[in-house]
């Protein structure tokens, strides 16, 4: 008779250990002694004179430090995400109010926060630098995290109907469902999501860790802070080893940590055939190998989560199953919830509103006429990024062998900020003699085109072969072939990408109109620069001013313009499937 | 004498009805006064075509949806909450693909709070039951079709349900599979070897029904009722081509069509225009005039038993009876206790070229598809001659569910177009009339 073939009882494995096994553990243990000496830095007074060293044996710390902070805001992030869309997934009467409120949440900019954040935290930890600290990664945190709630909330609503009337027959506990069903089927929006929310934080790094509030510095010692010094005092040579740490660090993320997580999402895929064109990852397919993992997992990780689990199910047949939606506690409950929340956002509006009558009505107008000459830089942006993504994007895109070597770097490129670059940017237009108009414009340019091509490649591989043949059979001309095939068939790729380009340049106009550079201030009129300023002289009532109307332009655009193209996206564009 | 052997009886349903309220307030029934015993013992089949409720019936049956009316007695006892005492198979596996076989049919285990080894153990027993021994650590987009419905029913089978509910659990697979499964099934069943008491199975087949169940239940549609409760005595395994088969197999469609036509006869004496009087709703198949013209030509030398001609065209209930109600509907073929027969007007669009076929068809929709003629009568109201589809979306919403009117509204829409009656435009969702000139008219002749 022979026994089944579980891990239990197989005999023929032995422990091949080798000497990839060996570095595995030696990177175990040099990553946990790294991080525990960085976050001891943390602590300590802070020293409010703080000035960046730019020399570069200051470069590795500085540059643990920043990846240390930036990895304690993705953590409670991602937390986060999964309280706020699994409340909004389970409560309909939460997600009316929770949804909306992502919406305006995900629109103001990280530097209107900051003054608030950075007060609140010092008041707290008066005088010691973990206050910095703390306001730091909840700045980073509130650029992180919007999108990944949203993603995970998607994917929620999204999960099959027969999975979920499986779960509830066999009568799995809340807390196994989650672990079971509900987390599993956001694992691949999360995990392409933390891709970006990285690429996000990375954007708003340099200006965070040189925060400024009117006379007082806030500077961390990060990778942030080295690369704006540098650029500030003019040294080419700390500016390219800054750069470079900085791409080398985005580099080595992507390919240890990013490109596994990816290959090894593909795991949770809701389709049940192999695609033949599935991620891979040399660093993964090591984990899945090794042994030391093995052990790890089954003598450690397993048992433990057993004994969890057991503890958070219920015992015997008399299970109790999964509270109905509408039972009269329940609906209490979200009521109770929603009153809440209702009550807090109403107080907030009636603070904001005394605060906005300070503000005369010149105040209004430079405020409005900001607005107009952002937005007027935003959608120039827009239009240049068009002119040259959209024609590369769709030569890469039929090409396969050119896609599969280019997409990796375009990938990267995306990652890059382009706020590192900015101050290389500033020292080119300073020599020219041109304004920050036209650099302002430039960072937006240098910020999201990357995301439309990403979309525009993407889009061109997807319109199927045998669409290209017959505008090749009928003899199409070329201004025909791009307005009834291409542009057509890359138009829902399009749409993402441009509401993420779009969304991105207005955090842009932030960093990128108004800039203390090299002992002088750059300036030029818009909504970013009257955000940066009033930020940075505790100019409150203005920042509130500036903040509203930009959330509510973000907010507006989203629903008039970007979701009804969204839609004809969806319901004329859809390739036949 | 009828000797009635005191069975347990495990599940019964007392006058369950259930309605769903629409937004706009209208109540839509899927199920009206249905009463069913299910006894330790049996294999019951649920059969009836799309929309008869039968997937709502199973639901309320595992208690995943509550009736609106009546009561669900399990044991006797009313039944609040989910069904302790019953597992699903679902049509589309319904398998969680992250997680391996082995995890996957630990599923119903876990939740029950067993331990590893025990849960393990259990399952094991049953993966080597239904078969898929040594596939254990495979996860389910490494496995067949028929390969991840055995793993659904592994899945079932352990955590030991006493009724055994499967939602067209071998609709799909293709035929081989869905005929192995189905007798292996049936093995272990007869041989004792699975330990639920009951079967419940739904099914849109005849002769799956006829294969496998001691009982078909058989359900008509608008609104949900029970038409018939058939035993079936044959003893297993059954013969297709037996008589005593297909005697069966007849008696179902039978009943499967003859409501039809009563409703059929009804129509007849309703006037064209609607005058607002509360009628039985007409409610169209959802087939395309092309299928009608195929079973049209098909028939020409095939009249007879309708159920033969569904086997010899291997259709199921549910793919020829709507074409068959639609080519009633138009008068084109006439039913009488399960024979297929072409009327008058059938034989003459056999014979006619296109342009004849359309007129008749033109004809039969504006004499007796109701909703063809609301929309004509509309249409030839509005100045502009164009009318937006939620105008008539509003009008069927009233009798149908959202779903269905919109169902609804693409049939009228195909007839509508292949009559060339009226014209629609998908992304305005607009239907208009279009100005045919006067040399186009010559020229077809009129």
């Amino acid at each position: 008779m022979t026994r089944p073939l579980t891990p239990a009882n197989q005999t023929l494995r032995r422990l091949n250990w080798d000497w990839k096994d060996g570095l595995l553990i030696f990177a175990i243990l040099a990553l946990i002694m790294t991080i525990i000496r960085t976050a001891s830095q943390f602590s300590g007074v802070y020293n409010n004179q703080f000035q960046v060293d730019i020399s570069l044996s200051a470069l590795p710390s500085y540059t643990a430090q920043t990846l240390l902070r930036m990895s304690a805001a993705y953590v409670p992030s991602l937390i986060f995400t999964l309280f706020y869309a699994y409340t909004a997934y389970r409560s309909a009467a939460a997600a009316k109010v929770l949804i909306p409120l992502l919406d305006v949440l995900q629109s103001i900019p990280v530097l209107s926060i900051a003054p608030a954040a950075v007060l609140a935290l010092i008041a707290i930890f008066p005088g010691q630098r973990i206050g910095v600290e703390l306001a730091a990664i909840l700045l980073i945190f509130t650029s992180m995290t919007w999108n990944m709630t949203f993603s995970f909330y998607q994917s929620l609503c999204n999960i099959p109907l027969e999975l979920r009337e499986a779960a509830r027959i066999y009568r799995l506990s809340a807390w196994q469902q989650f672990w079971t069903l509900e987390l599993p089927s956001g694992a691949i929006g999360l995990v392409w999501n933390s891709v970006m929310s990285w690429a996000g934080g990375w954007f708003a790094l340099i200006a965070i860790e040189s925060l400024t509030l009117g006379d007082k510095n806030f500077r961390l010692p990060g990778l942030g802070s080295y690369l704006g010094a540098a650029a500030d005092k003019g040294n080419y040579g700390a500016l390219a080893a800054g750069l470079m740490a900085l791409v080398g660090v985005v580099v080595a993320l992507d390919y240890f940590l990013w490109r596994p997580l990816i290959a090894w999402a593909e795991k949770f895929k809701l389709e049940t055939i192999e695609s033949q064109n599935s991620p891979t990852s040399a660093v993964l397919d090591f984990f899945r190998r090794s042994p030391t993992l093995r052990i790890v997992s089954e003598r450690l990780w397993q048992p433990l989560t057993e004994k969890i689990a057991h503890r958070w199910t219920s015992q015997g047949r008399t299970a109790k199953p999964i509270p109905n939606e509408n039972s009269a506690p329940s609906q209490w409950l979200n009521w109770l919830f929603v009153s809440g929340l209702g009550l807090i956002v109403l107080w907030g509006t009636w603070e904001a509103a005394l605060m906005l009558r300070l503000l005369s009505w010149s105040d209004w107008q430079k405020v409005v006429t900001g607005a107009v000459l952002t937005a007027l830089r935003v959608f120039t942006a827009l239009v240049l990024s068009l002119l040259w993504t959209v024609p590369v994007g769709v030569a890469i895109g039929r090409n396969p062998r050119l896609a599969q070597i280019l997409q990796p770097f375009v990938q990267i490129a995306a990652s890059v900020p382009a706020t590192g670059v900015f101050p290389v940017l500033l020292l080119f237009l300073v020599h020219i003699g041109g304004g920050l108009q036209i650099g302002s414009v430039a960072l937006m340019l240098l910020g999201t085109m990357w995301y439309i091509l990403f979309n525009v490649i993407a889009g061109a591989q997807a319109i199927p072969s045998e669409l290209w043949e017959a505008a090749v059979v009928y003899k199409l001309p070329l201004i025909e072939r791009w307005r009834t095939l291409i542009i057509p068939g890359i138009f829902p790729y399009l749409i993402t990408g441009m509401i993420t380009a779009v969304g991105g340049a207005w955090n842009a106009s932030i960093f990128s109109e108004y800039v203390q550079f090299q002992g002088k201030i750059l300036t030029t009129d818009g909504l970013g620069s009257i955000i940066s300023q009033s930020s940075a002289s505790g100019k409150y009532p203005l920042l509130l001013a500036a903040t509203a109307i930009m959330s509510i332009l973000v907010v507006l655009t989203n629903r008039l313009v970007w979701r009804p193209l969204y839609r004809l996206a969806e319901e004329k564009y859809q390739l036949l499937g | 004498m009828v000797v009635q052997i005191a069975t347990e009886r495990l599940i019964s349903l007392n006058g369950v009805s259930k309605s769903y309220q629409q937004p706009n307030g209208q109540e839509i029934t899927i199920l009206d006064h249905v009463s069913l015993d299910l006894r330790a013992g049996e294999i019951v089949a649920l059969l009836g075509p799309s929309g008869s409720g039968k997937s709502t019936l199973m639901r309320m049956i595992a208690g995943l949806i509550p009736p609106t009316k009546g009561e669900v007695l399990y044991h006797d006892q009313p039944l609040v909450g989910l069904n302790p005492g019953v597992a699903i198979v679902f049509q589309s596996f319904a398998l969680y693909p992250w997680l391996t076989v082995l995890e996957n049919v630990e599923l119903g285990l876990k939740a029950q709070g067993i331990m590893s080894d025990q849960r393990q153990q259990k399952a094991l027993k049953m993966i080597d039951v239904i078969g898929l021994d040594g596939f254990e650590n495979a996860y389910p987009k490494e496995l067949s079709g028929g390969m991840r419905q055995r793993v659904g029913f592994a899945r079932a089978l352990a955590v030991e349900p006493e009724l055994l509910c499967m939602d067209e659990p071998f609709s799909a697979l293709d035929v081989l599979t869905a005929e192995n499964l189905r007798f292996e099934l049936l093995d272990l069943w007869l041989e004792r070897k699975i330990p639920t008491k009951s079967i419940l199975i739904v099914t849109h087949s005849i002769e799956e029904a006829v294969i496998l169940a001691d009982r078909i239940v058989v359900l008509g549609r608008n609104p949900g009722q029970i038409r018939a409760n058939l035993p079936v005595t044959l003893t297993h395994y059954r013969d297709r081509k037996s008589p005593a088969f297909q005697a069966i197999v007849d008696q179902v469609y039978k009943i499967l069509t003859n409501p039809e036509l009563k409703e059929i006869e009804k129509q007849k004496e309703v006037s064209p225009i609607d005058d607002g009087k509360p009628q039985k709703s007409q409610s169209l198949p959802a087939v395309r005039v092309g299928s009608i013209a195929g079973l049209l030509e098909l028939l020409e030398d095939r009249q007879g038993d309708l159920y033969r001609l569904a086997q010899e065209l291997q259709l199921e209930v549910d793919d020829i009876l709507p074409i068959v109600e639609a080519a009633q509907l138009m008068d084109l073929v006439h039913i009488q206790e399960g024979d297929i027969v072409l009327t008058n007007l059938g034989k003459e669009f056999i014979t006619s070229g296109i342009d004849e076929r359309k007129q008749i068809i033109r004809n039969q929709l504006q004499t007796r598809i109701r909703l063809v003629q609301r929309i004509s009568h509309l249409l030839q109201a509005k100045k502009n001659q164009r009318i937006p589809e939620e105008l008539i979306l509003d009008i069927l919403e009233t009798h149908f569910s959202a779903q269905e009117a919109q169902q609804q509204l693409k049939t009228a829409i195909d007839w509508g177009r292949y009559a060339e009656l009226y014209s629609y435009d998908e992304p305005s969702g607009e239907i208009f009339l279009e100005h045919v000139t006067t040399e186009e008219l010559s020229e077809v002749g009129i």
